[in-house]
Parts: structure tokens; sequence; C-alpha cells
């Protein structure tokens, strides 16, 4: 395989010999499996969740527990993270100065704690209405699924924080750029996610 | 219940928890077998101990195989995990046969509950921890010879898979000596085990054994497909892959997506029995039905994972030993794609019986026959490739030919089972555990043991005993039909399943064979170890250091035995199917390298015994409600990735000089030894190098 088979738009790893990109498609192309096989979880949530949707049992119920207000603001604090990690990922492409890639990167990670700390008030409120997961069936489904993509979300995070140090320490050496590259996807994937949360959990619930 | 020791550092442990505590209070025969298998496991850990500590043999040990992320040491280790877990596994299966035939309107042995014990391990393993182990370590070993590579996609993450799998199967071996296991079978269906009615730590064990072993098949899935999808040596095109390498790509894909549902499974219900979640309970609008589904959603490619790659071990046997050319390649490869795909359209026929209406019924009985069909393409494949073809009756061929006829007889049945009526009738009986015995022990174990002796030559680098292979191959054959022919027949008079005591003295006798047929089982896994000594014993005079002992065309075969570490020397170019068999025919299979360049293979970490460690504490805190044991282990497993992400020298780079030394060592093999045809192969004239026949 050549050097430009091999390689994606927007991910020259600015090594120019053919090993090192073959090596970064590797890593990515396995990245993409593990992606999938994560939504593959997500997806068996969803449904999960559609199933016992009606097992309110006679307690809360989506349109009486759901607040779109926070919900939304979570979903526009995520997608404006999305688009600061993909400026992060731009400066790495053309080998800013680490100090604007650590900026874009900090940026995304008071995002996702903003998001996180928006989503357990959300969390917060439900329990002292009396919706808890141990209430019914229903809100069980909706605490196995919604929290996931928190968990994943406060994941990203770390691995955020974990990159930041990296790019102090080693600068932008390959694996600090295979690494940052892996987290992208990471973090738009937990966008896609987000998306189908905000129209299927709360925005049909609160139709019902 | 007993009564916690110290809670706030030992959870809920208390003294009744030992077996030998159990059995000191109530020395029946029961209780004393269960003590005798806990101890056992002490007795048995502590000698490895010692014995490792008297050879002096840790550093060794730790060096060269704990920490390698070499792909054949993995997968050895691997092959070492499942024949230690099938010696656990038959052996409860001897205890749970003999128990029936003596509980003929008569107590037996074993009490309930442990006889309810025995299953859930029985079958737990044989799955898990046996299967499982035993395919991924085939994998691993071959799969990147095969196609050329030094190793697979990510070494780390190989290594990482591993010892996962070694904590939870250790944690099965814990669960021996500390406590007790689930009684709810292997499935682990609630509401049974729903802390309602099962408040014991053996679901959790279940849980926890099932999760950290599902999370490292899952990895090693993405590790197997990636590394087919991107290591392929130059001129291998996806229609070039040996057989083996396209039924292991279709057991990774499944395991990638399969893996999920198991996981999804059981951490609901973790979160059921930890959390108090209603996900499957009996109130507040619990839903169990939905575990059967996500269960079986995970239940049925599973068939299909263990299956697979025994059908590439039979593609590639039946080639060889009938010195002929793979039939109907290409059909093969539909046949296995078409099989995998329809593995996920079948679920629903695990519970045919448990309402849903009869249209859907049909639709996925229809769906489950039609597996039959690229099934029946393999089997009529191989038997053309047998057809004028110079068979010889090695014990892999052997296997491989008790395959066929076995596995035809088990999709027989399974058509029966696959028909919704018919299904009603013998649901949950022996008829069912006769299916798929009679499905997975040549579909599965027979694959596996063929393949054992296949590449054992190539892994070790000498053959194992002829003889001894004979003797054991007799033995699971008989054995096999012995102990589960009967089962039919107990299943279609309406014996059901997991019973521990039986009411019927018409059963009598077709219990009593079943029961030798397990004694017969046991003997053949006693041979298969027996058959292991000899070989070692003789093994300088079964070597075949050239390592192509049974003139094959595989490209794992055109280096030495065992390989050198990085496999090959200079990364072989292929242009055919069977790229070996076409260089022998040219005549020159063993051409120098012009010349050699240094190779850089991935260094040794400790990141993956580390991870599996933690792991198993993780595990075992949870089960015990040791939080400060369950969060210690999760955050040093954490710890431990994150500075595993700091580390840079991640390769030992061997120098070309050094490259040279040991293949030049092999070359000098290759000019002292002679040629041997296929009459000899199977004695010590065979050292590996293949006589070409015209």
């Amino acid at each position: 395989m050549s050097a430009t088979e091999g390689a994606h738009p927007g991910l020259n790893i600015a090594h120019p010999h053919a090993q090192a990109q073959e090596e970064t498609e590797t890593a990515l192309f396995g990245f993409w499996v593990f992606l999938m096989s994560d939504a593959v979880i997500f997806a068996l949530l969803f449904a999960t969740y559609g199933v016992m949707l009606p097992a309110t049992v006679g307690g809360p119920t989506p349109a009486t527990v759901y607040e779109i207000g926070p919900a939304f603001l979570e979903t526009l604090i995520l997608l404006t993270s999305s688009f600061t990690f993909g400026l992060a990922s731009i400066a790495m492409k053309h080998d800013a100065p680490c100090r604007r890639i650590l900026g874009w990167m900090g940026a995304t990670l008071v995002l996702g704690l903003a998001f996180l700390a928006l989503e357990v008030r959300d969390f917060i409120t439900m329990f002292a209405q009396g919706a808890t997961p141990m209430r019914s069936g229903y809100l069980s489904s909706f605490f196995a699924l919604v929290p996931l993509h928190g968990l994943h979300v406060a994941a990203g995070c770390l691995w955020l924080v974990v990159m930041m140090a990296q790019v102090v320490v080693f600068g932008l050496d390959g694996r600090v750029r295979i690494n940052t590259l892996r987290l992208g996807l990471f973090w738009h994937f937990l966008d896609i996610i987000w998306i189908a949360l905000f129209s299927v959990v709360y925005l049909q619930g609160l139709i019902r | 219940m007993t009564e916690p020791l110290w809670p706030a550092l030992l959870g809920r442990f208390g003294w009744q928890d030992l077996p030998f505590v159990r059995a000191w209070a109530d020395p029946s025969l029961s209780e004393i077998i269960g003590a005798g298998a806990g101890a056992l496991v002490v007795v048995g850990g502590l000698a490895v101990v010692v014995l490792i500590t008297w050879l002096g043999r840790w550093g060794y040990l730790w060096r060269e195989w704990f920490t390698s992320l070499d792909h054949k040491r993995i997968g050895i280790l691997y092959v070492v995990i499942a024949f230690t877990m099938l010696s656990r596994a038959l052996v409860e299966a001897v205890l749970m046969r003999m128990q029936q035939a003596a509980a003929i309107n008569a107590p037996g042995f074993i009490a309930p509950d442990h006889f309810a014990q025995l299953f859930t391990t029985h079958g737990s393993i044989m799955i898990f921890f046996m299967a499982m182990p035993f395919l991924t370590g085939a994998i691993n070993y071959v799969m990147p010879l095969q196609i050329g590579a030094r190793d697979v996609a990510f070494p780390l993450l190989n290594a990482v898979s591993l010892w996962l799998t070694a904590g939870a199967a250790g944690l099965m071996m814990v669960s021996l000596v500390i406590g007790r296991f689930s009684t709810g079978g292997w499935t682990g269906y609630p509401p049974y085990t729903e802390l309602a009615f099962s408040p014991d730590v053996g679901p959790d064990y279940w849980i926890w054994a099932v999760t950290l072993g599902s999370i490292g098949t899952t990895l090693s899935g993405l590790n197997f497909a990636v590394t087919i999808y991107k290591l392929r040596c130059p001129g291998m095109t996806l229609m070039r892959m040996p057989m083996f390498v396209w039924t292991s790509l279709c057991t990774s894909i499944l395991m990638i997506f399969a893996m999920p549902p198991l996981t999804v499974a059981t951490a609901l219900l973790a979160l059921d029995r930890y959390l108090g979640f209603h996900f499957f309970t009996n109130d507040l609008g619990g839903n169990m039905m939905n575990y059967a589904n996500l269960i079986w959603l995970f239940g049925h490619p599973e068939v299909y994972i263990l299956i697979l790659p025994a059908f590439g071990v039979y593609s590639e046997v039946i080639a060889t030993f009938s010195s002929k050319e793979l039939y109907g390649y290409t059909s093969l490869v539909i046949a296995t794609m078409a099989i995998a795909v329809l593995s996920f359209t079948v679920w629903v026929h695990h519970f045919f019986t448990m309402g849903q209406s009869a249209n859907i019924n049909a639709v996925f009985g229809i769906a489950t026959m039609t597996i039959g069909l690229p099934t029946g393409v393999k089997i009529y494949d191989w038997i053309w490739t047998m057809f004028r073809g110079r068979v010889r009756f090695s014990v892999s061929m052997l296997y491989s030919l008790a395959f066929m006829m076995t596995f035809v007889l088990g999709g027989l049945t399974g058509i029966i089972l696959a028909f919704p009526p018919l299904d009603y009738l013998v649901h949950n009986t022996l008829f069912l555990v006769a299916h798929f015995h009679n499905m997975l022990i040549p579909g599965l174990l027979y694959g596996m043991l063929a393949g054992y002796h296949y590449w054992f030559p190539k892994a070790f680098g000498f053959r194992l005993d002829e003889k001894w292979g004979r003797i054991s191959f007799g033995c699971w054959v008989v054995g096999f039909y012995l102990a589960f022919m009967p089962l039919y027949v107990l299943g279609a008079g309406g014996m059901t399943r997991r019973s521990q005591a039986v009411f019927e003295p018409a059963f009598r006798p077709w219990l009593y064979v079943a029961g030798v047929g397990a004694l017969v089982l046991l003997s053949a896994l006693a041979s298969l170890f027996v058959q292991l000594w000899v070989s070692i014993r003789n093994r300088e005079a079964n070597r075949v250091p050239v390592g192509d002992p049974w003139n094959a065309g595989g490209l794992e075969w055109s280096i030495a035995a065992p390989p050198p570490e990085y496999n090959f020397a200079v990364i072989p170019t292929v242009n055919d199917r069977d790229p070996f068999h076409g260089d022998k025919a040219d005549g020159d299979p063993y051409a120098p390298p012009k010349r050699y360049e240094a190779i850089a293979m991935p260094a040794n970490s400790m990141t993956g015994p580390a991870l599996g460690v933690l792991g198993a504490v993780t595990a075992f805190g949870l089960v015990w409600h040791m939080w400060w044991l369950a969060g210690f282990g999760l955050a040093a497993g954490i710890a431990t990735i994150v500075a595993r992400s700091f580390v840079r020298d991640l390769h030992r780079t061997i120098p070309a000089a050094e490259v040279a030394r040991i293949d030049r060592h092999w070359r000098r093999d290759i000019r002292k030894a002679k040629p041997v045809g296929r009459a000899v192969e199977g004695t010590p004239a065979n050292r590996g190098l293949a006589e070409v026949e015209a």
C-alpha cells in the first residue's frame, strides 16, 4: 500500500514515511471498530429504554420529569465542545504551537465538565422528585442509558487531561498525534450518541 | 446466609463461606466433594507455585511468557487456560452423570444445591473458559503466521485480553474455595438470579467472571479483525487468504458485535442486584423477556463464534491430509459469511415456548433451518476435497472425519428443534442437551483438538505421539456417542434437563450407559495428558525443525518450527492461494533472502498481567461487597492504563546480524534434513522437510 493510498484526508501526521502513515491508519481503524462495538451497547440500551418506556408503574412519567431547557443547553454545550475539539485537531494538523492546541483542548475540557455538571444537576432534580431508578422499570432504563453516556463523557474528560499532560511532556510526537485523533473520534461519537439521546429520550418524552 | 465476620473489611464473608467449614459442620458426601474440590484448587495452586520456585523459573516465566506480547506465546497461554478449565469442567460433567445414575428414586450423593452449581459452572466454564480461550489461542497462534505478519495489530491489547480472560478464569477457581457459585445455569436467567431468589454471592461470581471474560473477548475480536484487514503480506488478497483466516475473520466480526449484548445483559443484571434497579425483577415493571432476548442475541452468534474457527481448522486439515487443494474455496468463503450473517437472525429459537406468536416462531424457525444450507455446502466441499485425494489418517484427519459424521447427525436433530411444534415437545429436556453437545463436541472440541495436533509441531518443534493420539481420539468419539446418544432417548422420553434426581425407573439403563460414556470421555482427556507427557519425553526423536511436517501449503509451514520471535526474516510476497505449495512446486521453497534487516518487535510489558490481576481483584471485591477492594482495583486499573500511555519505549530492535544468525542456523537444519514422503510422516524420519511429489 503506497503512502498516499493509506492517507486519510485531514489526518496527515507529518511523518513523511509510509510506515508511520500505515500505523496510524491501523490504529484509527481499530478505534473505529471499538466505537462500533460500543455503539452496539448504546443501541441495545436504546432498545431496552423503548421496551421499558410503558413500565412507569404509577410513578413519574417522561413528561413529568424531563426538562427541555437544561437538556437543550447541554446539547449546545456538547456540540460546541465538538467544535472546539475540531479546532484542536486542525491546530495539530497544521503544527500550530502547543499553546494553541492546549488552549482548544482546555476549552473542550471546560465544556465537557460543564455538560457533566448540568447533567448531574438534572439527575439531582429528578431524584428530588422521586424519579429514582429504584422506582420503576422505565426509570431503571433511563438511568442505565443516559448516565452511561455521561460516564463516557467523564472518561473523555480524563482522557483530555492525560492528552494535555502528554502534549506538555512530549510535544506532538507520533503517539500523541495518534491518541489525539482517537480521542477526537471518541468525542464526536459521544456527540452523535447525545443527539440520539436528546431526540429519542428528551424530545419524544416531552411530546407524550 | 452466614453471619458476616468483619463487614467493613471482609464484606459479607463469613466462616460458613469456606467449603471446609461447611464440610466439618455437615460431613455429607456432597459437602466433602465440595471441600475436596476447594482443597484441590488450594493444593494445586500451591504445588504449582512451589514447583516453579523449586525450578527457579519465575524470572523466566515472567520475562518470556507473562509479560511477552508475542502473539505465539499469548496463543499458547490461552490454550493452557483452555486445557486447565476443560479438566475441571469435565470432572464436573462426570460427577453430574454419576449423580443422575445414582439418584433413580434415591437421593444420590450430591445435594440439589450443589448439583445446580455443578451444571452452572460446567456450562459457564465450557463456553467461556474452555471453548473461547481455545479458539482465541488457536487464532492468536496461527492467523498472523498464515497472513505473513509479524504480530497482531495491537500486541499490548492482545496481552490485556489474555490476562482479563485469565483473571476471569481465576475468579471461577476462587469460587470453589471461597463462597459458592451461581445455581442459575450458564445463561443466568432472571428473575431466579435476582436478589429476591438468589441473595448469595453465586450469581455475582457468575456476572463478574462472565463480564471480565467477555470484555477480553470483544477486544480480541477487534484485534483479530484489524489484523486481518490491515496486516496481510503483499499479494495476499482477501480471496487468497487461507480458510482458517476467513473463519477467524468471521468469528472476530461476530465477537465485535455479539459480545456487547452479553455485556449489557450482565451489566443490567448487576444493576438490579447491586443498586436496586428493576430491569428483570418480578415487580415494579421489570421485564425478564428482555433478558432472554439480550442473552440470546449474544448466545446464538456465540455458537458460530465457537464453531467457525473449527470449520477453518477442518478446511486446512482435510486439504493437507488429502494432498489436495481445498475444493470449492469460493463457496466455502461465501458459506462462512452467510453463516455469520444468519447467526444474528435466529436467536428467538432458544425460547420458542416463551410466549411470542406462532408467526414469529415460524419466521425464526425457518431462519434457523436456513443455516443448514451453507453448512451443508461446507460438508460437501470437504467431502469433495477428499475425493480422489491421497487421504492419510493422521490424528487430525481422524478428528475431521469423526466431526463430519457426528456433526451432520447433530444438525439433523437441530432441524427437529428448529420446528416450533416439535420444539414444544422436547423443550428443556435432555434432547436439547444431547443436541447442543452433539454440535459443540464435534463442532468445537474435535476441531480444536485437530488443530492442536496439526499445529503443535509448528509451535513446539516436535510432533505429538501418534499412538496416544489415536487412543485419545477413540475415547473422545466412543465416549461422546455413549454419553450423549442415550440423552436423545431420555429427552424424547420426557426427562428434563438439570434434574438432580430421577423418578422413572425406565430411564435407568440409559443413564447407566451415559454414565459409562462420561467415564470414557474422562479417560480421553487423561490420554491427552499422557500423550503430552510421552511426546515431551520423546521429543528428540520427533523433532521437525525444518517446519513442514505435513507437506502443507500455507505460509506458516514455510518457516522454522518453532518459529523465531519475528516469524518471518523477510516479509513474504504471495501470488496464489497455497503460496508454500507454489514455492515447493517451483523447486526453491527455501531461497535465502538477499539481505537481512533489523526487525522492531513490541517490547515486553507488565500492563497485561497488571490489568488482569486488578480486574479480578475488582470483581472479587464486588462479589463480596468489599467496596474498598473494588474501589482500589478500579482506581489502580485506570492508573495503570494512564501510566502505560506515558511509556514511549515500545519497541525492541532485533539487529540484522541476530536475524541472520537465527535464519542461517535454520538453513543448516534444512541442509541436514532428508526430504520424507508422506508414507513415513508419522515416523522419526520426518524432520519437517517434505519430499515434493510430482
